[in-house]
């Protein structure tokens, strides 16, 4: 019995002009002590699907359980056993810290006390701000209180909608770690976010765009399925650049990535001679070509694309 | 039980924190009972009085004397023929003429009867109606002491009249105040009752702290309750300082106990939370809530018999009221207060707010989902 099973969903929203289709039939499961990451940009159907795991949204068609508890029948088991962090912070901003880890508690029907081993390494980070109100805290603190509320009651599955959106690098990396943390407790956690960096700290990775299940993996199958080489460039001018090497007729494609730009080609042969001629007849300067591993993010472009 | 006393205690504190709410129960009440009841006064004092006289006789001078000394009057213009006394009216400079025909003394003494004309502006039409009103009660009192002062050694009045004595009960001294204060008490607790619970929980969908109650074990039931409860709290305390400021500023002792009063206020309280409940299921900000409560309390208001008499309304009217909670508040308010009425009196009252009380609160349990579709 796997924690999570998602069954062909289908969610769909009235609209001016007809409806818009959230999500189109998504289907995976996820294993206990899994921390599984859902990639996409804003506008996917992240939160949706959040939505209708946690209760507080009913499909369209299609079934989900968790704990094997069907997410329309056996709601109320459910919702004794997930965590919710939602994406926008959503605890009490006129009560202090203190407060409000003991009313999710209290509405959790436990105590702090019961079950403070578990938020322990995270509450004692905002301790010393225990008296102070929730909406006086920074980003990073929010988060952490958030994530304590979340898991007061001793979820066996934790959901956190874009926890790390907003946050500053160093208290997205502790957030990480903290998760890890949690991992090891065998706690079950699906993770949205709309970073592409962050996919490669999941155990397993779903790409998600408008609604469709691109690819599930795990970061290095991910990355694996990239079959063609990628090459990155780099020059003087790089807007002149990228406008050339995508009038060749031979680029897949070519797309901004940092300080360089990522360029695939359609076909294997000749590719890195290719990227020189080019260079040559614009006279760059300074180019520097590079034959580099893909990232996420690379074969998250790949699949828009396909 | 445990939950539904740590819901209370969360809800007291955030509105322990929130100073301008404590602001808004405790000074507005204060205020609008400090002010209104004064200066929202049925009694139409200071009407602009215009003489035209062509008489010019001892009794007429006797005439508008008893006018003017009546204290309702102000003698604002004294023009010498009608049309320039209309000029005045339409300049705004008197609401009222009256007209002394020439010969009035003469033909009064000679012939036993004279004419006088009374002109009204009837723009504002209470002023109007009730200065008409008072300036012939005026008259006739002044016709009264003339015929006396004629035929003082008839022992018998050749001519019978019939005279009216009125006696006041209840308010014997048609004290304007004893009969606002209650009803603008009603008022305050209603918009105290209706807007701040439904704006309460609108914000917590608003802040979106009520998705993080919905996705928890709570029960639907224990929510509302906490949400209910401190409300219905708050307003009594406004009820109560409400009834201080009528006893110790108005000196306003009810006839009837306070007890009566409470329990009436407890059932129709439960009836106004609950709408207020409903508004907030429908509700998705605070805007609404806020506009929808503005509108649907305003109407309350004006339909509950505060302002202006339920009996004088159309028919169609009446019916409506007989769907409003706060002319049942309001009425049993003025029975308890003025008449002393118990519980006994106000039994059919009561019923009907238990059935307003249950039919808004279920159809906000009913309507409060915790998940959407």
């Amino acid at each position: 019995m796997k924690p999570i099973t998602v069954e062909n969903i289908v969610k769909t929203y009235p609209a001016k002009n007809g409806v818009v289709t959230a999500l189109k039939g998504i289907s995976f499961a996820v294993d206990k002590g899994e921390i599984f990451g859902l990639i996409g940009p804003d506008g996917a159907g992240k939160t949706s699907l959040f939505r209708i795991l946690t209760t507080l949204l009913l499909a369209d068609s299609g079934s989900a359980s968790i704990d094997g508890f069907d997410v329309i029948s056996d709601y109320k088991q459910i919702r004794k056993r997930v965590g919710y962090m939602p994406g926008k912070f959503s605890l009490y901003q006129d009560l202090s810290v203190q407060e409000n880890l003991e009313f999710f508690a209290t509405i959790f029907n436990t105590t702090i006390k019961e079950n403070y081993d578990l938020v322990k390494e995270i509450y004692q980070q905002i301790e010393p701000f225990k008296t102070r109100k929730a909406g006086q805290l920074s980003g990073g603190m929010k988060q952490k209180l958030a994530l304590c509320c979340a898991l007061i009651h001793k979820p066996s599955v934790l959901f956190l909608d874009e926890p790390t959106t907003g946050v500053d690098a160093v208290s997205r990396k502790e957030f990480w770690e903290m998760l890890y943390r949690l991992k090891v407790q065998g706690i079950t956690m699906l993770v949205s976010t709309p970073y592409m960096d962050e996919a490669s700290l999941c155990d397993r990775v779903a790409l998600i765009q408008k609604g469709e299940l691109l690819s599930v993996n795990t970061p290095k199958g991910i990355t694996g399925e990239f079959k063609k080489p990628l090459w990155s460039v780099k020059a003087n001018d790089m807007f002149r650049l990228m406008n050339d090497i995508k009038k060749d007729a031979s680029v897949e494609s070519c797309y901004p990535f940092g300080q360089v730009h990522h360029v695939v080609f359609k076909t294997q042969e000749n590719s890195k001679e290719e990227l020189e001629r080019i260079a040559y007849t614009g006279n760059y300067s300074e180019v520097e070509i590079n034959l580099i591993e893909p990232n996420i993010e690379d074969c998250f472009m790949a699949l828009m694309q396909a | 039980m445990r939950m539904l006393k740590f819901l209370l205690w969360k809800e007291l504190i955030q509105i322990y924190r929130d100073p301008s709410i404590i602001m808004i129960l405790f000074i507005m009440p204060m205020i609008q009972l400090l002010i209104l009841p004064l200066a929202a006064d049925y009694e139409i004092k200071n009407i602009n009085l215009g003489v035209v006289d062509h008489d010019h006789t001892e009794y007429s001078r006797k005439l508008v004397n008893k006018v003017v000394s009546s204290g309702y009057f102000r003698l604002k213009d004294y023009s010498p023929t009608f049309q320039q006394g209309l000029k005045a009216i339409e300049s705004d400079k008197t609401d009222l003429i009256l007209e002394i025909p020439p010969h009035f003394e003469r033909d009064l003494v000679k012939e036993n009867q004279a004419s006088l004309f009374v002109a009204v502006d009837a723009v504002n039409g209470v002023k109007a109606g009730l200065g008409g009103a008072y300036i012939q009660r005026i008259i006739q009192g002044d016709n009264q002491d003339i015929r006396t002062q004629w035929m003082p050694e008839q022992r018998l009045n050749p001519q019978p009249v019939i005279e009216v004595t009125t006696a006041d009960w209840y308010n014997p001294n048609m004290n304007y105040r004893v009969f606002m204060v209650p009803g603008i008490l009603v008022m305050l607790v209603t918009m105290i009752g209706s807007s701040f619970a439904s704006n309460n929980i609108v914000r917590e969908k608003e802040m979106g702290t009520i998705e993080q109650i919905n996705v928890s074990p709570i029960k639907k039931m224990q929510f509302i309750l906490g949400k209910l409860i401190p409300f219905w709290m708050l307003a009594l305390v406004v009820l109560t300082v409400g009834l201080l400021i009528a006893r110790f500023v108005y000196g306003i002792v009810p006839l009837g106990h306070y007890i009566t009063i409470y329990i009436f206020a407890t059932i129709y309280l439960l009836a106004i939370l609950g709408l207020g409940l409903l508004l907030s299921t429908y509700a998705q900000t605070q805007q609404q809530s806020m506009l929808v409560s503005f509108f649907v309390t305003m109407i309350f208001n004006l339909l509950s018999g505060l302002y202006t008499p339920i009996e004088s309304m159309p028919a169609w009217a009446q019916m409506i009221t007989r769907f409003n909670p706060v002319s049942y508040f309001i009425e049993v308010m003025r029975m308890v207060m003025l008449k002393g009425s118990g519980l006994a009196d106000i039994k059919y009252q009561i019923l009907a707010l238990v059935g307003f009380a249950v039919f808004f609160n279920s159809w906000a349990i009913l309507n409060y989902r915790k998940r959407s579709g």
